[in-house]
């Protein structure tokens, strides 16, 4: 047990939080890398499947593409990424070594949750619901903006939250790649044999995570209230992370 | 180990062209896999040892687990909770967490893997016996059916196919997971993943990286090919 007091001692020293490189860094720029996959994610993948939900074709890419991301290893993806010419292991911007491998894998792994929920979200909206609006003389649009979304939006919401604990765990899974991020605390570790560090990163990773679904918990609950129970469709995309 | 096997390909230049040497990188090269076979094999072996002692065990755990949290709706909201909590924490992080009292061992990686694998199985069976039809357990109380048998003939026969879907929801992703292990240096063939990226071997790599997906969907199809034997009901007219 002389590694937890390793991990103890390391969590304790301003040392490993500060400076280049401490974790307090790390931690910033693995936020800011989940910020923007997710966001890049949000913006390819939610107008495809709001869309495709509502001219209720290419089901079968919507309901698959999860399956395809749950058999692709993060980390394999991440390291064929390092490994091409483009991206590369080149450093970009706030983002760190790796950053644009980094971006894109993260990028990618955040959209079969948001497509496939966004996709049936729209789809499961009740049939009479929309004939109603249709026969109330509603252009598709009109359909789409006050009926449907409004009303697929906890199942949407839900997505977006398990496309965050992807993103992530995927995030933290570029250091074993060399990439950027609070990884590195941990391979770092492991690799020198340091493992009261890669043990201290790894409850600072979890923690984190955990906060993280905590807030998006929260602020589902806050937008989806009195709306239909985000509870009962949650289970749409859930699998372990990564 | 491969320092030598270069050594030999750059002193006995073009008697065999191959796809790796230090002067070629291709991505697809039959040359390694039929050199490197053992080293694959044995990859590959540990991959899905790994991958079944892990669903196993998951399964093991999550039966009982499920059939008490049905009983005690206080436990069900627990295990729940517990399970959205354990499958945010990244699975890099999740080992790590694991050493101090298994070490740097397989255990590590398959209690770890476990630990997920439970979180998607024990929700499946929830969900899968909360689907069971009221009138169908209520008719058989009045054959006389004891919560034993009832169990066993009449709710898990019912339960399965959400339960299967659920199994294939946690093999794939527990095939995807345990590249990770590689952390721990036991990984399957996210060691060779880590050893191609390291060493920018891509052949090693990529060659890996497809075993990984292969060996997710032949098992998804296997659970996929059960489930049918297991269920013939479901196929009879009852599809749709």
């Amino acid at each position: 047990m002389r590694v937890l007091r390793d991990a103890w001692d390391h969590l304790l020293a301003a040392s490993s939080w500060t400076g280049e490189g401490g974790m307090l860094e790390l931690l910033g720029q693995q936020l800011l890398l989940t910020a923007t996959a997710l966001l890049l994610a949000l913006l390819v993948g939610l107008p495809v499947a709001l869309g495709l939900g509502h001219l209720g074709r290419g089901g079968f890419l919507a309901v698959n593409v999860s399956n395809v991301g749950r058999a692709v290893p993060t980390f394999a993806l991440l390291a064929l990424l390092v490994t091409l010419d483009w991206p590369g292991t080149d450093s970009f911007g706030p983002y760190g070594r790796a950053g644009i491998a980094t971006l894109l894998a993260l990028t990618l792994f955040a959209l079969p949750p948001i497509i496939t929920n966004g996709y049936v979200a729209v789809r499961e909206v009740p049939g009479d619901v929309t004939e109603a609006a249709t026969g109330m003389g509603m252009t598709g649009a009109q359909r789409f903006w006050r009926v449907e979304l409004p009303l697929a939006l906890p199942l949407v919401l839900s997505g977006v939250r398990l496309a965050l604990v992807q993103v992530w765990a995927t995030a933290t899974i570029a250091a074993l790649v060399a990439g950027p991020g609070l990884g590195r605390v941990i391979t770092d570790g492991f690799y020198r044999s340091q493992y009261g560090q890669g043990i201290a990163g790894a409850v600072v990773v979890a923690l984190v995570a955990l906060v993280l679904e905590l807030l998006a918990a929260t602020l589902q609950r806050l937008v989806a209230r009195d709306r239909r129970d985000p509870v009962a469709t949650v289970s749409t995309g859930h699998h372990p992370a990564g | 180990m491969r320092v030598t096997v270069l050594g030999v390909a750059a002193s006995a230049p073009a008697v065999e062209p191959s796809c790796y040497s230090r002067l070629t990188n291709e991505w697809f090269c039959l040359d390694y896999v039929s050199d490197r076979r053992e080293e694959i094999l044995d990859a590959a072996s540990e991959h899905l040892l790994i991958t079944v002692l892990a669903v196993g065990l998951g399964v093991v755990i999550a039966v009982p687990l499920a059939l008490l949290a049905r009983r005690l709706p206080r436990l069900e909201s627990t295990v729940l909770g517990l399970s959205t909590g354990l499958y945010t924490v990244p699975s890099i992080a999740l080992f790590p967490l694991l050493v101090p009292f298994t070490g740097l061992t397989m255990t590590t990686v398959v209690i770890g893997l476990a630990l997920y694998a439970l979180t998607v199985l024990v929700r499946a069976f929830l969900e899968g016996l909360r689907a069971v039809p009221a009138e169908v357990r209520e008719s058989a109380r009045g054959l006389g059916y004891g919560a034993g048998r009832m169990l066993v003939r009449i709710e898990l026969p019912l339960a399965l196919p959400v339960v299967m879907a659920g199994l294939r929801v946690a093999t794939v992703s527990t095939v995807a997971l345990t590249t990770v292990g590689s952390l721990v240096s036991h990984g399957g063939l996210g060691n060779l993943i880590r050893d191609g990226v390291t060493t920018n071997f891509r052949a090693e790599l990529l060659t890996a990286a497809v075993l990984c997906v292969v060996i997710a969907f032949a098992l998804d199809a296997l659970i996929v090919v059960a489930q049918r034997l297991l269920t013939p009901w479901t196929r009879v007219g009852g599809a749709h």
